[in-house]
């Protein structure tokens, strides 16, 4: 029994009013345990998984504070109004047909020697492996001006849920010949075509409702993924509508003030109407909180996403610094996959498979012009490496881009299905 | 997407020619197609077979039609034209188009035109992931072209394979080989990323219900880069012979 006796002491009532649900709480049968904190891409994915294959020889719990996911993956289909958010909702409720125990809690600390995770509720619940899967949080004093207090003027929406219904409120109160400005991130952050595609798909809802209107984007980077194509798409089908202010021309020098709507980019103050800040980004601070961070992420093994600083800590997704792979969902949705096999490998003796990782980030630019580029991955001692990619031409057909985007939508049904059965 | 990736596939005739390699036929399409063209085109006065043997090549992915015509992915086409739907034995259909045949439909040049147009509007869940053809000519030509593998017509008599693929060189051996299934499940997780489990067709094809050899040959065909879909020439590009016989293996054993 791995359990920290005098934490459990100390937090067994309220413990067993938070887990209601039959856990692997007192280790009493021997199950090995494995925790997962976070379900998203990567956490669900997981849990899911170590539950399906072990078939109950495993006790799988998640904990994860909400009740709904909503993906960050096409919330921008969201803004443009291409979705509705309620296309973007899945519950937990089927996980737990699946097995796994979803305790809907905050992680709020992790005791490495006790091998426990503590709960906002009290509760501590240990594990034999834990899986950290909590996603992003944003770098304090990234964009001068803007902290989370601000975050109801000037949303970053790079969480899913209610941040991309208050920027899309705001983007449909916009005044005609308004100015929505957004402040784009430095590398690396979650899915790099992401600020891209949402630059497109407002302007895409600004063309029906608001034609005279301007988006500014204001870039640390003197580069962006997917450049080429949207700049195309840009010139295409929003001539004249965006500005896009990369570090060439200042875009790295940028403050804002929300109080009176400002935005200064290399010393020109303008006032505008809506502004998207997307600060740099860290890991999800629960990875912080276990100490498996250095820096900003927390390096991982690449043969399964192991820390580099504990062997039965591992981190998936966003919050890992694992070497080649984007912050995409389809990235943690893989990496998971390796991790469950090496997990389950470990706490019931079953086959471990080699490490196969891959990804593809379809953006949508305009109605039916989607694109997508994408790469396979391999475990090296050092990372993971990346094997061979692809993207979309410049001057595709309309047939090809209507196609990629169908794609994506059978690529969404298939993850949210792959991550929550 | 669909009808891209329905183009591009070709899982016809294999035969072991004397280098030791298998490949795809070519078909004596020509001879045929000049046979149509005086025959049955002017007969009928609607489609003209000839044309429909050009259309025929968006299904060649999955269907057969002619001499030695298999099921594969779909069932094979003789006589399709008074068949019940669903109601070929020893083809895989779903069960949408199974319990269709049972409430009566019944493939005629009418029942298949709108089937062809857009199946998912006749056959809501059907497995056939066709986006389906627009155009009113192409689908008349088309049926010519299969009623002439219908009983009763001039061709039926004169059957010949429609085998035209591309040749795919596949040694045998890697053909023969039986894979590890618990290493293809593994291995399958990652296409379950795109393709769903519930053999769904939107947006993505279903890979579940596939004959072995097919699935072999199809990914193999990614591999050498002439099945045309670049996320699938770069997942395949490096799956080697036994980790696609494994994946074939885990797939077979479903169901
Ligand atoms: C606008 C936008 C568009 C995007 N588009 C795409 C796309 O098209 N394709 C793609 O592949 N990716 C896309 N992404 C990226 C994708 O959303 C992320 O990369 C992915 O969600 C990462 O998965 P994750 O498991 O690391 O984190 P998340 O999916 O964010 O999951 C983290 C979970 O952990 C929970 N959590 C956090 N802290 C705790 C704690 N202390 N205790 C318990 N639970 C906790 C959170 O509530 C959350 O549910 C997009 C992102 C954005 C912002």
């Amino acid at each position: 029994m791995k359990l920290n006796r005098r934490v459990f002491m100390g937090s067994g009532a309220a413990a067993a009013t938070a887990l209601a649900a039959p856990m692997a709480f007192a280790g009493g049968h021997g199950k090995p345990r494995v925790v997962v904190v976070g379900g998203g891409a990567g956490g669900a994915t997981a849990a899911r998984y170590i539950a399906k294959d072990s078939k109950g020889a495993v006790d799988v719990t998640l904990i994860e504070p909400s009740r709904m996911y909503y993906t960050c993956f096409f919330s921008n289909l969201y803004l443009g109004g291409i979705k509705t958010i309620d296309d973007l909702g899945h519950s937990y409720g089927t996980m737990a047909a699946g097995g796994v125990n979803v305790v809907h809690d905050w992680a709020v600390g992790v005791d490495r020697d006790a091998k426990t995770v503590t709960l906002a509720g009290g509760a501590s619940v240990p594990y034999d492996q834990l899986i950290l899967s909590p996603g992003i949080d944003f770098v304090e004093g990234a964009v001068a001006g803007w902290d989370l207090s601000s975050q109801n003027a000037m949303p970053h929406a790079y969480k899913g849920g209610s941040q991309t219904e208050l920027l899309k409120a705001q983007i449909a109160a916009m005044p005609q010949g308004g100015t929505f400005a957004m402040v784009a991130p430095p590398n690396p952050y979650r899915c790099p075509p992401g600020p891209y595609e949402r630059v497109s798909m407002v302007a895409h809802y600004l063309k029906a409702n608001n034609p005279t209107a301007k988006i500014i984007v204001a870039d640390p980077k003197p580069k962006f993924s997917k450049q080429g194509l949207f700049q195309e798409g840009w010139g295409k089908h929003y001539s004249g509508m965006i500005d896009w202010i990369g570090d060439d021309f200042g875009g790295g020098n940028v403050s804002v003030d929300p109080g009176a709507m400002t935005v200064t980019i290399d010393g020109e103050v303008t006032k505008v109407d809506v502004c998207n800040v997307i600060p740099a980004m860290k890991a999800g601070r629960i990875a912080e909180l276990a100490g498996v961070t250095d820096g900003k992420f927390a390096p991982v093994n690449a043969i399964d996403m192991s820390t580099k600083a504990d062997a039965d800590v591992y981190v998936l997704g966003d919050a890992s610094q694992q070497g080649d792979m984007p912050k995409s969902g389809f990235s943690a949705n893989s990496q998971a996959k390796v991790c469950a096999n090496a997990v389950r490998g470990a706490l019931t003796g079953s086959r471990v498979f080699p490490a196969k990782f891959s990804n593809t980030c379809w953006s949508l630019i305009d109605t039916n012009d989607g694109v997508k580029v994408g790469a396979t991955y391999e475990a090296t001692d050092e990372k993971i490496a990346k094997v061979d990619g692809f993207i979309s031409a410049t001057g595709e057909t309309a047939e090809v881009r209507k196609a990629t985007y169908e794609e994506s939508e059978g690529w969404y049904a298939g993850i949210t299905a792959d991550m929550f059965g | 997407m669909i009808a891209l990736l329905a183009c591009f596939l070709f899982p016809v005739q294999v035969s072991i020619r004397e280098d030791g390699f298998l490949h795809r036929n070519r078909g004596t399409f020509f001879v045929l197609a000049a046979f149509f063209l005086t025959g049955m085109a002017q007969a009928s006065g609607m489609g003209d077979p000839a044309l429909g043997a050009a259309v025929f090549k968006k299904c060649q992915s999955c269907h057969q039609v002619g001499d030695q015509a298999k099921n594969r992915v779909g069932p094979q086409l003789n006589d399709i034209l008074g068949r019940t739907a669903g109601g070929l034995g020893g083809a895989k259909y779903s069960k949408s188009m199974i319990q269709a045949g049972q409430d009566g439909l019944v493939w005629s040049e009418d029942t298949l035109d709108s089937f062809l147009e857009r199946p998912k509007s006749l056959v809501a869940k059907t497995r056939m992931s066709f986006r389906g053809l627009k155009d009113p000519e192409d689908r008349a030509n088309l049926i010519a072209y299969l009623r002439s593998f219908s009983k009763g017509s001039i061709g039926a008599s004169n059957m010949q394979e429609t085998g035209q693929g591309i040749d795919i060189k596949l040694d045998p051996s890697v053909l023969a080989m039986v894979g590890d299934a618990e290493y293809g499940e593994y291995l399958s997780s990652e296409c379950l990323t795109c393709h769903q489990s519930s053999g769904s067709n939107d947006g993505i094809p279903g890979i579940t219900a596939w004959p072995t050899e097919d699935f072999v040959i199809a990914m193999h065909a990614y591999k050498q880069k002439i099945r045309s879909h670049p996320v699938m020439q770069m997942m395949a590009g490096r799956l080697s012979d036994e980790e696609i016989a494994a994946l074939a293996a885990y797939f077979s054993d479903l169901e």
